[in-house]
């Protein structure tokens, strides 16, 4: 395995090599010098077209603590500015002799054209609504340890905004895969124009969902990719999908709540709920590096045992 | 003649390189020259040190580790002191990641803090010293042992870096293309053996 650009690059058995391999980094984060030596001398370029805290971070992180050397580009001080395009960008970082770029862009499908135009592993890290796999496989990792490794029959819903969610579109093509069963709850302007081919259900009404869900994930709602007649006042988004202190009573007792970040707190989910004992925000966050260091020591390793 | 499809089936995973037959050459050890191996290693790991208090145990996935709780047994039997085990392993610390699919076998779980205490290694076969490095380096990510010493079942030669073991159950001479195949009652089921196998 050479690339991760989508979750789809994983079958079922590669999703659980993978997980299993993340539990693996799990336990290397949590020791005192929580960092290995196993990539030395492997470069690693974060390549950040939009603005990102916990992804870039997180990625950063994890191939520091593979014992990778991590150079890291900001769109704002670069030769972007002076109208570099991503190919002549992309192929200058590729010259310095690098063995990995993480791409993120606004443009769906970057990652592959990058990927096609240099010889380094890439590894999407979210590509305008189209796809964040390593976003989906931290989601997998968190509910693996908290339900254990069969996720099969699971009842998730993803809740907020699905069009521009290329969080969801991800997490609902993993979820499939380890036998998950997904319903979006969207208002019908946040929906895509067709789901055909997307292996979920689809309903406007969260109230009557709540008492029988597993896990409740939120979507942040992304108003800097929205055009004015998608969304209703906020205020009339929290009213019908957020996830109020009210609906949050609704739930089991042992439903879980995600939210891939940043938070709108009290549009989307109400502060109380994202601090709440059912929140595994933080958690999420946590697994995303050592997801991530999987992810990199298998595609800069010999490849593992992933195909 | 050894059962050769069983013992094929629990090939260890750095074995056999060429891919190819092997067949059965010989018995190397019995369950009870086993017993008495890791019982007189223990024994040599104790009178070596003066005595069991500040030890460690710490066994390399996956046969080590179980070598290691037979040792820890065998000392609390003459010497009743309880020697903390713990497991290591080494796939992260490996020299050659880019070479070969490296895929951690266990999680590295040591009970104390091996800072100021005598750590002793332990693996079930020493080849090329690759292994004794890794966990070498391994070990200093956990703290600054005092002293670090090696036991093994069974040294087959073929060192590539100037390791040499403390504690040596046998020294079995081979050849680099030969396999040393050993199975514990606790990694492999049915009964402890050793046994030398080449290409066929």
């Amino acid at each position: 395995m050479k690339n991760l650009l989508s979750i789809t690059d994983l079958d079922r058995d590669d999703l659980e090599t993978m997980l299993s391999l993340s539990e693996d980094f799990l336990h290397v984060t949590e020791r005192d010098i929580p960092k290995v030596p196993a990539l030395q001398g492997k470069v690693v370029v974060s390549l950040f077209y939009e603005d990102s805290t916990r992804t870039r971070i997180s990625f950063e992180t994890a191939a520091k603590r593979l014992s990778c050397d991590v150079m890291s580009f900001s769109v704002g001080s670069s030769s972007v500015n002076k109208g570099e395009g991503l190919r002549d960008t992309v192929q200058t970082i590729a010259a310095m002799g690098v063995d990995a770029v993480v791409v993120r862009h606004s443009a769906a499908g970057a990652p592959n054209r990058v990927a096609s135009w240099i010889d380094a592993s890439i590894i999407n890290a979210g590509d305008g609504s189209h796809e964040h796999p390593t976003q989906a496989l931290l989601d997998l990792l968190t509910l693996r340890r908290k339900r254990g490794s069969d996720l099969s029959g699971l009842r998730v819903a993803i809740v907020g905004d699905i069009v521009h969610s290329r969080v969801a579109r991800s997490l609902v093509l993993g979820l499939d895969a380890v036998g998950a069963h997904t319903t979006l709850v969207a208002p019908p302007t946040l929906l895509p124009d067709s789901l055909e081919g997307w292996p979920v259900d689809v309903t406007h009404d969260l109230d009557s969902l709540l008492p029988e869900l597993d896990v409740l994930y939120l979507l942040r709602i992304q108003r800097e990719r929205q055009s004015a007649s998608r969304l209703p006042s906020l205020r009339e988004y929290t009213a019908r999908w957020g996830l109020t202190v009210e609906r949050a009573s609704r739930l089991k007792p042992d439903t879980l709540v995600m939210h891939p970040g940043p938070m709108n707190r009290g549009v989307e989910i109400a502060a109380e709920v994202a601090e709440g004992p059912a929140s595994l925000i933080k958690e999420q966050v946590t697994n995303g590096v050592a997801v991530r260091m999987a992810v990199l020591y298998t595609l800069l390793g010999s490849g593992g045992t992933v195909a | 003649m050894a059962d050769a499809s069983g013992a094929a089936q629990h090939h260890d995973e750095l074995a056999a390189p060429e891919g190819g037959r092997f067949s059965f050459r010989a018995k190397v050890f019995e369950a009870d020259d086993l017993r008495r191996a890791h019982t007189r290693i223990a024994h040599e790991i104790v009178e070596r040190n003066h005595g069991a208090a500040d030890l460690v145990l710490i066994g390399l996935y996956t046969r080590g580790v179980a070598v290691a709780h037979r040792i820890a047994e065998a000392i609390n039997d003459f010497e009743h002191v309880d020697v903390p085990v713990g497991a290591m392993d080494v796939a992260f610390y490996r020299d050659d990641i880019a070479l070969r699919p490296v895929q951690p076998l266990g999680p590295t779980e040591v009970p104390v803090d091996v800072s100021e205490r005598t750590v002793v290694l332990v693996d079930d076969v020493l080849f090329t010293g690759r292994t004794v490095r890794a966990a070498l380096d391994a070990l200093t990510a956990l703290g600054r042992p005092r002293a670090v010493q090696l036991a093994v079942l069974v040294d087959r030669g073929h060192r590539e870096l100037p390791i040499r073991a403390d504690y040596v159950g046998k020294n079995l001479p081979t050849k680099v293309a030969e396999d040393v195949r050993v199975r514990l009652v606790e990694t492999d089921g049915d009964g402890d053996s050793i046994e030398l196998w080449g290409p066929a």
